[in-house]
Parts: C-alpha cells; sequence; structure tokens
C-alpha cells in the first residue's frame, strides 16, 4: 500500500520530533535508582530472612517457618501501606520495593484503600485486583502450564 | 458572508474586547509552600476539606472559587448570567457539581489542561457577542482525582521519572464582563488539535509543546503582531521538559519569544518540592492566571500577556489501545487597554 506524500512527510516530522524529545528528556538517574533499589529490596528480604530465622529457632519446621513468614511480610507491606509509607519508599526504590513480595501487597491493599470511597462492593470488591490482576491471571497460567508439564513429560 | 470578527484562519479580534473585572484563585497545601502562596486568595489546609471525598473536596473549591470571584464585586452566585467551567475528571463532575450548588445556566467544556484558556475564550466570544453582560469562566483540578483517574492509586509505591509532572490542586474563576473595569480580552486563538505521535503518559509536556508552539505561531500570523509585542507569553502546564522543547520549536517557526517567554508548570513550585518536570492540571494554569498574572497586569506589572493553556486530551482507554497522545492549546491575549 502506497502512502501519499502528506501521510509520508507527518511521518517523517513525528519521527523527527521524536528524536528532538529523546535528546531533550532528561535521563533518569540510573546508577542512584539501582543503588536504592539493591539496598531496599535487600533489606526487606533481610527482614524477611531474620524473621524465618526467629521462626525456625522457635521450633517451627520449614515449610510452616516459610509459609508464616510469608504471612508476617504481606502484613507489613499492608501496614505499611495503610500508614501512607510505602509509596514513598516506592518512589525512592523503584524495583526494590515492588519486587519482594511486600510490593504485592502494596499493590493490593492500595486499590483496595482507593477504591473504597465507591463502596465494598463496586469499589474494593471490584477493584482490589485492579493492579495486581495481571500479575495473577499469568501466575495462574503459567502454574497451569507448569502443572501439565509436569503431568506429562515427568510423570510419562 | 465573512465572518467579521475573525483574522486569518484562527483567531478572533473582539470589536468591544471584554473586561476581566474580577478573579479568585484557590490552591492545594503543596500549592500554597511554593513560591506564589501569597498571591492566591485562599490555601486549603488539606486535600478534603471537610468533604467525604476527593471529588466532592475538588468540586467544593471549583464552586468556592466562583462564589469568591463574584463576591469580589459585591456579587451574589446568581447575578452571573452564565457559568463556563471545565475539569479533567470524566463526564467533568466538578463542575457539574458546582454548578448545580450555584444554579445559573451552565455550559460545561472538556480541554484538559487547556481549559482555563478555552473556557476564557468561550466567555469572552459570548460577552462580546452581545449574549450575556456577566459570564463567569472557571475550571479546576485535584492532584489526588486526577492520579486516581489517569494513573494508580495513590498508595502505590512506583517511583516517577523525571519528565513526569504533578496535576496542582488549584482552582481559577474569571468574571467576565460587557462593561466594568479591569484587564481586557482583546482576542483569542482558538487552537488544532496536534498530535505528533508521543504515546509516554509520563512525558505529557512533550505531547504538547507542539500544540503550544502551533496556536502560538497561528496567533502571531493571524494578527500580524510580533512576538516582542506581549510583554509575556506563558503557556499552560509545559512543564521544564515541554517548556524546553516548545523554545526549541519556537526558534524552527522562526519566533523569538525566549526572554518573554515561562511556563505555569515551570513557575508553579519551587524546584526543590518533588515535582519533576513541574506542574500540570487545570488549576496549574487556572490559579496562576487568576493569581499572580492578572494582579501583574491590574497593576502595570505586565501590560500585554498572551495567556496559552496546553491540554493532552488523551484518557486511560485510548492509551491502554496504543493510541498517541493528541495535544491542543488556546490562546488568549489579555492587555491593560
Amino acid at each position: 500500500m502506497n502512502m501519499n506524500n502528506d501521510e509520508m512527510l507527518k511521518t517523517a516530522q513525528q519521527e523527527e520530533y521524536h528524536h528532538l524529545v529523546n535528546q531533550m528528556k532528561p535521563k533518569p538517574p540510573v546508577i542512584s535508582n539501582c543503588l536504592w533499589a539493591f539496598v531496599v529490596g535487600g533489606l526487606i528480604c533481610v527482614i524477611g530472612q531474620l524473621i524465618l530465622n526467629y521462626l525456625l529457632v522457635a521450633g517451627f519446621n520449614k515449610q510452616d517457618a516459610g509459609s508464616l513468614d510469608a504471612i508476617i511480610m504481606i502484613f507489613l507491606g499492608a501496614l505499611f501501606t495503610g500508614l501512607g509509607l510505602y509509596d514513598d519508599l516506592g518512589q525512592k526504590a523503584g524495583a526494590g520495593s515492588i519486587v519482594p513480595i511486600t510490593g504485592f501487597a502494596n499493590a493490593i491493599v492500595a486499590p483496595a484503600m482507593e477504591f473504597k470511597r465507591e463502596g465494598y462492593i463496586f469499589g474494593v470488591g471490584a477493584k482490589i485486583f485492579s493492579i495486581s490482576g495481571p500479575t495473577l491471571v499469568f501466575g495462574f497460567v503459567a502454574s497451569v502450564l507448569i502443572g501439565l508439564v509436569k503431568l506429562w513429560v515427568i510423570n510419562w | 458572508m465573512a465572518a467579521i470578527k475573525k483574522r486569518g484562519q484562527q483567531t478572533l479580534m473582539f470589536s468591544d474586547p471584554p473586561y476581566i473585572t474580577s478573579w479568585a484563585s484557590m490552591a492545594g497545601p503543596k500549592e500554597g509552600e511554593g513560591p506564589w502562596a501569597a498571591e492566591f486568595d485562599q490555601i486549603l489546609p488539606d486535600y478534603l476539606i471537610g468533604e467525604a471525598s476527593w471529588e466532592k473536596a475538588e468540586s467544593k473549591m471549583l464552586r468556592e472559587t466562583v462564589k469568591l470571584a463574584l463576591s469580589k464585586q459585591g456579587l451574589k452566585p446568581e447575578d452571573a448570567e452564565l457559568l463556563v467551567a471545565g475539569d479533567l475528571l470524566n463526564q467533568i463532575i466538578s463542575s457539574t457539581y458546582a454548578a448545580r450548588e450555584i444554579r445559573v445556566p451552565f455550559l460545561g467544556l472538556y480541554g484538559a489542561c487547556s481549559t482555563m484558556a478555552e473556557s476564557l475564550l468561550v466567555g469572552a466570544m459570548m460577552v462580546d457577542g452581545g449574549f450575556y453582560e456577566r459570564v463567569v469562566a472557571a475550571t479546576s483540578s485535584h492532584h489526588y482525582t486526577a492520579e486516581r483517574q489517569f494513573r494508580s492509586p495513590t498508595e502505590q509505591g512506583v517511583q516517577k521519572v523525571p519528565s513526569s509532572q504533578w496535576t496542582a490542586t488549584a482552582s481559577g474563576a474569571l468574571v467576565v464582563q460587557k462593561a466594568g473595569a479591569g484587564p481586557r480580552v482583546s482576542c483569542v486563538t482558538v487552537g488544532r488539535v496536534v498530535d505528533m505521535g508521543q504515546t509516554d503518559v509520563a512525558n505529557m509536556g512533550a505531547a504538547m509543546a507542539p500544540a503550544a508552539a502551533d496556536t502560538i505561531k497561528m496567533h502571531f500570523q493571524d494578527t500580524e503582531r510580533l512576538p516582542d509585542y506581549y510583554d509575556l507569553i506563558v503557556t499552560g502546564d509545559l512543564g521544564a521538559v515541554g517548556m524546553a522543547l516548545a523554545s526549541e520549536l519556537f526558534v524552527r517557526e522562526g519566533l523569538v519569544p525566549s526572554p518573554n517567554y515561562t511556563d505555569c508548570g515551570v513557575l508553579l513550585y519551587d524546584g526543590l518540592q518533588g515535582v519533576d518536570s513541574g506542574g500540570s492540571g487545570c488549576g496549574c494554569s487556572g490559579c496562576m492566571l487568576a493569581g499572580p498574572l492578572l494582579r501583574k497586569i491590574k497593576n502595570g506589572e505586565i501590560n500585554r500577556l498572551l495567556f496559552v493553556a496546553t491540554g493532552a486530551l488523551m484518557s486511560p482507554t485510548s492509551t491502554f489501545q496504543g493510541e498517541s497522545i493528541p495535544g491542543i492549546a488556546h490562546a488568549a491575549a489579555i492587555e491593560n487597554i
């Protein structure tokens, strides 16, 4: 399909402008962002590890201690979201506070808080998974696929 | 028959330039910590101002700003013949619910962040056209109502990029009259939608800058005025990134507005307030015009102002469907005549 001259000119202008924007756009401070993400993400993991060690010393078996640890970390993520601190942390730490399980808690509690004013059904209930929904959907899909792989390949 | 008040392609010259006889502005807590705090009529103590939701708070802010602008002339809300207003929210609810309380005839506008200029130019046309004697043009934006509609829940821990902007919690209202005293709107340029294929919603200045450059170029072409005719040319909310781009585009278009060109989004906050590229939202240019800018015109510090409010006309739906961000800019020349 041939583009007419107007369209070609427009595309060329858009490309030229895009180039100009990329030239003038301030670059994010990648190194300091990485450092923050590393330190904060690492600290969250250290806290998780300390709790796990404590639970193991307290006499839980490895599997129960792991589950309890995850529950406690999710609680902490939710608590700090509710206190209005987790978004400030996220602004500094980026992926460092998104990737750990506390970030997942934040992604569920934040919309739940946000949409409470629209009521418990059409607000909280309908919107609670609006951020974390994709993670859940594709997590389920991945688990089904892995389950099938296990069923067909490993147990064959 | 040719349109008698139209000049060139997009500009309208008023035969009897309407007066902006009074105005009012309100700003949120963060804006109240900025460099212009003393210039706003009221600084909100918090983001809810006693209401049950941010949306209700925004609507109340807009309503009170309109009332305040009228009361400065000793007028009651019902003395306005028409309210022309718009905001950023779906179905412009801040404006419609404000109009519900004010109970005067109402025309709602959507021009995204260009609404201050759009409502002013519509209001001025109504007055110069002889349809009304007193029209109120108003707009508002609220940081948290905009965040939750356009971006992510406010408590979600996401990292902003340096080109992103901070939606201002602010409002502005102007009383436009056929008779009176004050700065006058001599001509307006209605902008075109310009889309240069930008898709980054964290860089709206880049999406709007070409629209601003286009409208300003058309304004000078239509009016045959030179850029130095104006003491100040001010765009709405391009922010630092958009303003730099607009300045570059001006040079390419052969305009030289640099010494007297600035942007409300750059002015509204000082650099330490964590707003990245600057302010945005209808209220950003709204409170700057209905605050410091009109005060400076009244005092004679500025005699000729070209106010060019800019808007990014995307919605979350269009963004998710991969559409680029269309920009628009409307210009109003405000002068001491």
